[in-house]
């Protein structure tokens, strides 16, 4: 008897639409969140993960909306990111039915929210979103810094420390995200990974450059993750999660089948 | 008319992942409420919980569902309780500098610590969250469902694997009791309502228990 690694895939949504498409052959509408949500969860996906980058705030109810069809249909956890401001957000994501609530820059704007949300909603339900990039130069010790507004903004925090002092403050759990190596395809930052795994008790989800399946065995027994996410390798149907797990399951990796 | 599955709020968290999962495995009618009267009239009680035990039971006082609770599981209508809900049917928990519990099992909830290793020595995170297997012992609440079959967890704090009304064992890093059963009360530390397949089995074979073993 082993906790079995989870495999997560993730949804951009803007204004309750999926973007970066997603490729199901015999998908009715592949732009559907629920559609696409109600797929992975029939595929055996551990989780999902749905990250609004809704813009507007005014278009956040079409987001709390989508999230409540979402958890009529499906019953695996479902965590929520993206615009988490407040205990106000985090109370109306729960209630529309997510599980979890990803917060990312407003963390680093203010880190004593990430406390207040914890003692107000339990640390089960609060993921702390990291965007981390290499800061080090060729033949320095590695060290990689904290970035907002998709890695454009340096914030001079230092990744490994700020994972560890997120955890203290009540993290449940840690979303890395490579900003190096998301969206290329070359497989997750190892090095950042295992620094940020080893330095945290809590779980951590690697996230960023997943373009094949020994990507993901990579993060889990190199990187020492607890979860990998991944978006387009399952959204573009190159690898399906049953064939993701299988994968994992003849390296020695424990899974859910 | 049709029978009703009350499940009770307290204000610890959101209850609608378990109502939806219920209006998917039956046609009963099913209220998450508040009201004393209400829970004490539905055929089925059931008994969630998230957060910190501290937190919950204050609340479980203030509203004398601790009583409340006690006179359901008294009057032979099946009750389940679910994650914190199932903690806080114990006697006492180390969590929130040790809190007093319902004492409907009795039991301590321990904390999994922070040196929790796996069986070749690896260090195991605390929350203990994902999908777990659990070794079940017959009941009719795991009619349908393989064994072994894995549920989602997440939890930092364990009831010890005691007694004969353990029902469900589970492994991390320690051995812990993941079902209680006595009669016509069952509980679970995982999520039936986020567990899938074999969790919509649970809340399916709940809702058409009879309390029997």
């Amino acid at each position: 008897m082993a906790l079995a690694k989870r495999i997560i895939p993730c949804l951009d949504v803007d204004n309750g639409r999926v973007v970066k498409g997603v490729q199901f052959v015999d998908i009715r509408d592949a732009g559907d969140p629920v559609e696409i949500a109600k797929r992975y969860n029939e595929a055996g996906a551990d989780e999902i993960t749905f990250l609004d980058i809704t813009a507007s705030h005014q278009q956040r109810d079409t987001t709390v909306h989508t999230v409540e069809r979402i958890a009529a249909e499906v019953f695996i956890p479902l965590t929520v990111g993206g615009g988490i401001r407040s205990n106000d957000d985090i109370r109306r994501m729960l209630n529309a039915g997510a599980d979890k609530v990803g917060i990312n820059s407003a963390a680093v704007h203010n880190p004593d929210f990430v406390k207040a949300a914890s003692d107000r909603f339990g640390a089960q339900c609060i993921v702390v979103a990291i965007d981390a990039k290499q800061v080090s130069g060729e033949g320095e010790p590695l060290r990689w810094e904290i970035f907002t507004h998709g890695g454009r903004n340096p914030t001079g925090i230092d990744a490994v420390e700020w994972a560890a002092r997120m955890s203290d403050y009540g993290a449940g759990e840690i979303l890395l995200t490579s900003m190096d190596r998301d969206g290329t395809k070359n497989g997750f930052d190892l090095a950042l990974t295992r620094a940020i795994s080893d330095a945290v008790p809590v779980p951590v989800i690697a996230s960023g450059g997943v373009g094949n399946l020994q990507h993901l065995a990579d993060g889990i027994t190199q990187g020492r993750a607890d979860a990998v996410l991944a978006a387009s390798i399952f959204h573009f149907g190159e690898y399906t999660v049953p064939e993701a797990k299988a994968y994992l399951r003849e390296q020695g990796i424990e899974v859910r089948l | 008319m049709a029978e009703t599955v009350a499940v009770i709020d307290y204000g610890m968290g959101n209850l609608h992942s378990v109502a939806s999962a219920l209006g998917k495995v039956c046609d009963q009618r099913v209220t998450v409420t508040s009201d004393p009267a209400e829970v004490a009239a539905a055929e089925r009680v059931i008994f969630p919980g998230v957060g910190a035990i501290g937190d919950c039971m204050g609340e479980i006082r203030r509203l004398g569902f601790d009583k409340l609770l006690r006179e359901q599981v008294a009057s032979g209508k099946p009750v389940l309780g679910i994650c914190v809900g199932m903690q806080a049917l114990l006697t006492h928990s180390q969590e929130s500098g040790g809190t007093d519990c319902i004492d409907l099992f009795p039991g301590e909830v321990r904390f999994f610590g922070h040196e929790l290793t796996g069986s070749n020595g690896e260090p195991l995170k605390v929350p203990h969250m994902g999908w777990n297997q659990v070794e079940q012992t017959e009941h009719p609440l795991w009619a349908g469902i393989d064994q072994l079959s894995r549920f989602y967890f997440v939890h930092s704090f364990y009831v010890e694997d005691t007694g004969a009304e353990v029902m469900g064992r589970c492994d991390y890093g320690v051995r812990f009791a993941a079902a209680l059963g006595r009669d016509n009360l069952f509980a679970v530390q995982f999520h039936p309502e986020k567990s899938h397949t074999a969790g919509l089995q649970l809340l399916h074979n709940f809702v058409r228990w009879n309390g029997q073993r």
